[in-house]
């Protein structure tokens, strides 16, 4: 079953003459473990995808299914924790509270959830760890880099094992190699187990992902999966 | 693409048989560029006839080349040279689309997404390559994967504008009243800005 499924979503922005139709039946199956990029122009409806996949948006027809639950189905209190549980966000800029090291931001969203605070900190470094950013696990946001700034957000969007990871253009700012660094620990997450979505202008980062779907105009226009399926990308050793 | 060029950089840390040459060689570029070891002797005969290199014989009686001072004059201008990029490169993908906006029987809209498809393939298995590249920290193949990985970006925006072009064009012709039976004018063609490609 897949972790995220969208089915058949339309929304429709305004109404009469002022009438958007953003997304337009659109299907989008993710399971667990998955990458998937999306890719069009400007308009063509990415973002409110993104926001539909996050329950931050509802479609005016059609169904997002987290985990197999019809999100519409769910009290404002179950969608909250739902979402907060099992959905991590990471956008292109303002991820991090200024004020707390990388460490205490990563260990906030487990705090809020209810864990001790010394649980939280360990999970937090030991996640930090894994991540290859011990090292600056006690800087604050200020001190960091773009590139290590938005590694960190993304550490702190997947937790406590969230199963999916929402991000949106996360690299617009960032030179090629840190990048590349994003990309990576994406991938890394992915190979742990979660499925993540990718919203993107930039082929580079999207050829990243496992699949690359191509919107235009509200519609998926295409799909794209390299020649030797996806798991190419997490065998070790030379592929030839 | 110079072998010639990189034998004479090898030879002027030290003096060197053939054989060790085309080891080095491939320790430093990887997979990218194999070399057999006719070519290597092949070019290091015209290297010695060019008075770029000298040779002596050893003990066991092998040669061992070693660089000249012209032959160091000679590394020194390659890298001081820009390499030469092809002029008019080939593109049948632009003369592609254009017939494309001539015949009744294709859809440029669909040859050029379809083209995107194919880029974005090629792209997705470079950037496995890559992965792996970086893994096994071999430096030569990674730098060439990463020109790769640009040459298909760059062909992905020309899309786009290709794309944003042809639908102008069309646009032009319906309004005028034609159906695809003209040539693009050059001005219409030469006038159009990149388009936005923010979100």
């Amino acid at each position: 079953m897949p972790i995220l499924e969208i089915e058949r979503a339309r929304r429709i922005f305004g109404s009469r003459e002022a009438r958007v139709v953003a997304l337009d039946d659109v299907s989008l199956r993710v399971g667990q473990g998955e990458f998937v990029a999306i890719m069009g122009p400007s308009g063509s409806g990415k973002s409110t995808l993104l926001h539909l996949a996050g329950g931050l948006d509802r479609p005016t027809s059609g169904r997002v299914l987290l985990d197999g639950r019809d999100l519409a189905t769910l009290s404002p209190a179950e969608l909250t924790l739902a979402l907060r549980r099992q959905v991590g966000f990471v956008f292109q800029g303002l991820n991090l509270l200024p004020t707390l090291t990388a460490a205490e931001n990563v260990a906030l969203p487990l705090e809020l959830d209810g864990v001790r605070p010394k649980a939280a900190m360990s999970s937090a470094l030991g996640l930090l760890e894994s991540v290859g950013l011990r090292a600056v696990a006690d800087r604050f946001p200020g001190r960091l880099s773009g590139g290590e700034r938005q590694r960190v957000a993304i550490a702190r969007a997947v937790v406590g094992g969230r199963a999916v990871l929402l991000a949106d253009e996360p690299t617009g700012a960032l030179d090629t190699i840190s990048g590349e660094a994003v990309m990576n620990l994406l991938r890394q997450r992915c190979a742990a187990g979660c499925a993540v979505v990718l919203v993107t202008h930039d082929m580079r980062h999207a050829a990243w992902a496992d699949r690359v779907v191509f919107l235009r105009d509200g519609r998926v226009a295409d799909e794209a999966a390299p020649p030797g399926g996806p798991e190419l990308l997490l065998q070790p050793g030379r592929v030839s | 693409m110079s072998v010639r060029h990189s034998l004479l950089v090898l030879l002027d840390a030290g003096p060197m048989h053939g054989y060790g040459l085309k080891t080095e060689f491939e320790a430093a570029t990887g997979d990218v560029w194999p070399l057999n070891v006719g070519q290597v002797y092949t070019t290091l005969a015209r290297l010695e006839r060019d008075g770029l290199v000298s040779t002596e014989t050893d003990a066991d009686g092998q040669k061992v080349y070693a660089i000249t001072e012209a032959g160091r004059r000679e590394a020194r201008r390659w890298f001081e040279t820009p390499v030469a990029r092809e002029v008019v490169p080939r593109q049948e993908l632009a003369i592609k689309l254009v017939f494309a906006m001539r015949s009744a029987s294709a859809d440029v809209a669909d040859v050029v997404q379809r083209q995107r498809v194919a880029t974005m393939r090629s792209l997705q298995e470079v950037t496995r390559l890559k992965a792996d590249a970086e893994a096994d920290g071999d430096l030569a193949w990674l730098l060439m994967l990463d020109a790769l990985v640009f040459q298909a970006e760059a062909e992905a925006r020309w899309l786009d504008l290709c794309e944003a072009r042809l639908a102008r064009e069309l646009g032009e012709r319906e309004e005028r009243g034609e159906r695809g039976a003209t040539r693009p004018r050059a001005d219409a063609v030469a006038s159009q800005p990149i388009p936005e490609r923010s979100n």
